[in-house]
Formats: C-alpha cells, structure tokens, sequence
C-alpha cells in the first residue's frame, strides 16, 4: 500500500482543493495502523492497568508494556523501566525540572539552555531556577541559526548542573551536534537533557550513543496520537530523583503520614495513564521501523533540498537556518517581503495548503534574527515534489497580492 | 474553511494602508495610552490619544502584524481622529458588529475606509486581527475590552483613566 494512502486525513479536500498538508513540525498525520490500535484497545481490551485480576486489564497490561518495551528499544534504552510514559516532550521536561531540578539545584547553579530551544525547554527550567536561586545560561546562535559551540568552554563551569537542548530545532530545522555537547558538559559533571520532539519522528536515535541524561520526546510528532510521549533517563537518575506527581499507580505502601514509592518507572507515573495513548505509540514505533528511517531521512532530504532549490529560483524569499543539507533537518521557515507569515498562512489555506505562520513558540529565535514571526513548511515521510510544486504555486499567489504598488 | 475569494481580504485599499499607514508613530502630547498584543500570533497595537475634554484631538498608532491588524490600526486612527468619545466608541461597535456578521448587507457608510475590511468576516481565525487595534482604542478611552467570539486572550497595559492638563 502505498505509503500516503496509509494516512486517511490525507485524502481530503479542503477548500475545495485537495489538502497538502506541510505542518508537520506541528504535529504528523496518523497512518491507519495507529487509528486501529487505538480503536482495538477501546473496542476489545478497555481496562486500567496494573491492577485488574480479570482478563481485560490483563491485556491491557501486556499491552501497555509491551509498548514501553518497544518504545525503550526504539531510542536504544537500555532497559525499558528507564522509559517513562508523560503527555509529551513538554511534560517530560517539567518532570525532570520539577523532579531533579527542585531537589538538586540550588543558589548559584547553573543550568544551560540555547537560544535556539522551544518555550517548553525554557519555561520549566525559569521555574525552577526562580525557585531554586539558580541561573539560566544560553548558548547563543550564529546567523544560520547554528549553536556557537566555541564558547562552551566558557559557558560551562564547576557551577553548570544542566545542559538542557534540542536535538532539532522545531524553529528552523537546526541539527545540534549532541554528541559535541555531551562530551564538554561531561568534562564539567553536569547532566545533559535532550528535546528529542523534532528529532525521533525523524532519525533514528539511539539514547546511549548520544551519551546524553535525559532524552524526552512526543508521540504525537511521529504519527502517534495526541497526550502520548516519554522520558528517557538512567536508572540511576530516575531511581534518586522524588516523584512528580502523587497518586494512585505510583506507590508501594500509603500510611496516614508517610507513602513509600514504585520501583522506576511506575514511580512516575500517577494516576491511570493514556494506555490507549501509549498503545497505539508502540503502533506508530512499528509503523516507522517499517519505513525504515533510512527512508525516511533521505526522503525528507529529497523534498529540503527540491523546495530549497524551488524557492531559491522563486526570489524575494528569505529561508532561516543552515544552508547546508547535513545540518538541517525538513524545516524550512522564511518570510517573504513584506507579506506577512500570517497572510501568507491565509493565502495558502485559501488553496488547501497548511503551514504555520508565528513564532513557533521560540520567540528567542525571532529575536535573534530580529524577526517577530516567520512562516513554516515542514515536511514528512509521506509529502511529495508535489506538495512542494503546489507550495510555490500557492507562495506565487501571496507574491502576486502582495506585488510592489 | 468554506471556499471565499481572497480578493474579499486582500483589496487594495487594505494594503495601501498597511504600506503606507495613517498616524503611525508617537505623540508627543497624550493623555491615554493603550497597548494590546495578541500573544497567539504575536501581533501589537499600541494606541496613544490626545482627550481634550471629551474630544479625541490627536490619535497616533505604532505596532507591528499582519497587513490586516496593521490596516486596520491605520484606518480606524483616521477615523477617529478629531470626533467625540462617544461617536469612537459607537464606531468601534459598528465595527465589531460587522466583523461578527458575515452576511453581506452593505456595510455602515460610517465606518469610511474601514469598510474595505468587511471580508474579513468570513475568515474567523482573522477576525481577532482586524479588531485589535479596537481593543486598544476601547482600552485606551476607559472602556474595557471585548473579547470577540473567537477566543484568545489579549494582554493589555492599561493606562489609569484620563489625566487632566
């Protein structure tokens, strides 16, 4: 079958023209197989986990953590309780701020960001510090929108902590060196987190090659449903660090004032969690093995380098990020003149084509390059040299409005 | 989204005013002042006016967004500019009125240039834009804000009231 067929939302027509849809940084389709796995689990196996002595919570169960194993896999943990089920990237992140950051950090440390990262790899760690007495420190980037790694050996010292990175930028399809990163933080003691969201539905990943802590990801970014994700830490980590959250699912023994903790991960993980969510991940996981991430990359690289190609011919667009191929992923954001990115939204919905037009939740990145919005097409395993062709239609229809007076 | 030709959003008119708007700037002299944003899209409109008694005497915009909310700032500044309070805030209610109305009865004579912006009205995820610099105007003569029907939040700093001098 082939592969786009797989991916029902795709068939549509919207506006009267058929849909070609170039958001997936936002979030990814879903193929029939992760729609059926979620309506399977709801139609035959609906039941809480961990808990039920009866035959639907069994399944339920084998279910749930036959999924945490595939997903362990999938990134190359380890040990699949070093997997720990959250609601995304976003909520991996505040665990680990929350969890490790509130019981480690305190006056005077530091955690280091780049300027390049996303609010949800940001915001947790100005919670805390403002909690804590730490201080946030950035690694700045250069006019392509690559980290300046030259100053690392400044900006890390015996008071750095946390080095907290994306793998790729959402904002303009960055590829950070982690392995780079990693190597330096180490040489100061401190733990390294990776937003792993633009990355997994994208390469492989494999956890211990990057060397890297924490490693924390979204479901729904690779072709999973909405509210599934996780996070990936050592053992020894995830085994120090208090829990997040409080709840049924997570103890061993509750007293009148005093509870004791699940091993890791379940210590984690309060309350009933997506099942369906987490399900039907492992689904998507299989999905992209199937493909095969080989595919996947040089596909995507395909489409970057025809549009990049195409809107270079194109004139009057202004592309961000790396020129070259190697250190960018399929992002492409830009503006055009003085079209604005959200009329240049408008422009393309009117024939059925869907970007993102704003600051990608990365406003440090607009004002880097002195920017407050840009537009964004991101590609994905299932776009085409078409959806690219219609793409410059739709950008010469903006140029066209948008003509010198 | 229902299939509307975009010529009802992008007129000339609307785009003359985005490059070349109209009271964009400072006052020096002004009594109130009013900053609205839209942190979903990043737009800003900054409203500054010269009350002399009831009268809007001077109005001045800066800001930054679409062509629409920046079109819209303009035309309304030329609008209001040297009329009652009153007949501003009738004004911006006419307005909003016809942003919230997406059938095509002829628009109020009243609102001048500001008509241009009436097909905006069938594009609902737009309609935020074109009232933003409404809500600073609102904002701005005491008189709180609308949240139109659409949804979003819109961050103010709101000056304390009017100031005699």
């Amino acid at each position: 079958m082939a592969l786009r067929a797989q991916f029902p939302a795709l068939a549509q027509e919207v506006g009267g023209h058929p849909l070609v849809y170039l958001d997936n940084a936002a979030t990814s389709q879903k193929p029939q197989s992760v729609l059926d796995a979620l309506a399977a689990y709801y139609e035959d196996d609906n039941a809480n986990v961990h808990r039920g002595i009866h035959e639907l919570s069994r399944r339920a169960t084998t279910a749930f953590e036959g999924a945490r194993v595939k997903l362990a896999k999938f990134i190359g943990a380890p040990d699949s309780a070093e997997l720990v089920w959250t609601r995304g990237t976003t909520e991996a992140i505040n665990l680990v701020a929350s969890s490790w950051g509130m019981d480690t950090l305190g006056d005077g440390d530091e955690i280091l960001l780049s300027s390049l990262e996303h609010h949800s790899n940001i915001v947790p760690w100005q919670l805390v510090a403002s909690r804590t007495g730490a201080r946030l420190r950035y690694i700045e980037m250069d006019e392509q929108g690559r980290l300046i790694l030259d100053y690392l050996p400044e900006l890390l010292t015996d008071r750095t902590r946390m080095v907290a990175v994306s793998h790729i930028s959402n904002a303009l399809g960055t590829v950070n060196p982690i392995r780079e990163i990693v190597d330096q933080a180490k040489q100061v003691g401190a733990l390294v987190l990776v937003d792993g969201a633009q990355a997994l539905p994208h390469r492989r990943v494999d956890v211990q090659e990057l060397g890297c802590d924490f490693y924390a990801f979204s479901g729904h970014k690779m072709c999973g449903p909405t509210g599934s994700g996780g996070l990936w830490a050592r053992r020894s980590l995830l085994e120090s660090m208090p829990p997040y959250q409080g709840g049924g699912e997570m103890i061993r023994m509750v007293e009148r004032d005093m509870s004791t903790w699940a091993e890791i991960p379940h210590k984690f993980e309060a309350g009933t969690p997506n099942i369906a969510g987490a399900i039907a991940l492992g689904a998507a996981a299989d999905f992209l093995d199937e493909v095969g991430f080989d595919a996947i990359a040089e596909h995507e690289r395909e489409l970057l380098s025809y549009a990049l190609e195409r809107l270079d011919d194109m004139g009057g667009i202004n592309v961000y990020g790396p020129t070259d191929l190697d250190e960018r992923s399929g992002v492409i954001s830009f503006t055009m003149g003085d079209a604005h990115p959200h009329d240049i939204s408008t422009i393309l919905d009117s024939r059925g084509i869907a970007i993102r037009a704003g600051h990608h939740c990365a406003q440090l990145v607009m004002q880097h390059f002195g920017i407050s919005a840009t537009a964004r097409a991101s590609f994905y395993l299932y776009n085409s040299t078409d959806d690219v062709d219609r793409l410059i239609e739709g950008l010469a229809s903006v140029k066209e409005i948008f003509r010198p007076a | 989204m229902a299939e509307v030709p975009l010529t009802s959003l992008y007129q000339e008119l609307i785009l003359e005013h985005y490059r070349h708007p109209r009271n964009k700037g400072e006052l020096a002299n002004h009594t109130v002042e009013a900053h609205v944003a839209n942190p979903v899209c990043g737009d800003e409109v900054k409203i500054q006016i010269l009350l002399n008694g009831g009268r809007i005497e001077e109005i001045a915009f800066d800001g930054q967004g679409c062509s629409i909310s920046q079109a819209s700032a303009s035309m309304m500044t030329a609008l209001v500019k040297e009329t009652e309070r009153s007949e501003a805030i009738r004004l911006a209610d006419v307005f909003t009125d016809m942003m919230h109305n997406s059938e095509d009865a002829s628009p109020d004579k009243s609102l001048g240039d500001l008509r241009a912006l009436q097909g905006v009205s069938k594009f609902p995820v737009r309609i935020r834009c074109a009232l933003l610099a409404f809500d600073a105007l609102r904002n701005a003569l005491g008189e709180g804000l609308q949240i139109d029907s659409v949804g979003g939040t819109v961050h103010s700093d709101r000056s304390e009231g009017e100031t005699t001098h």
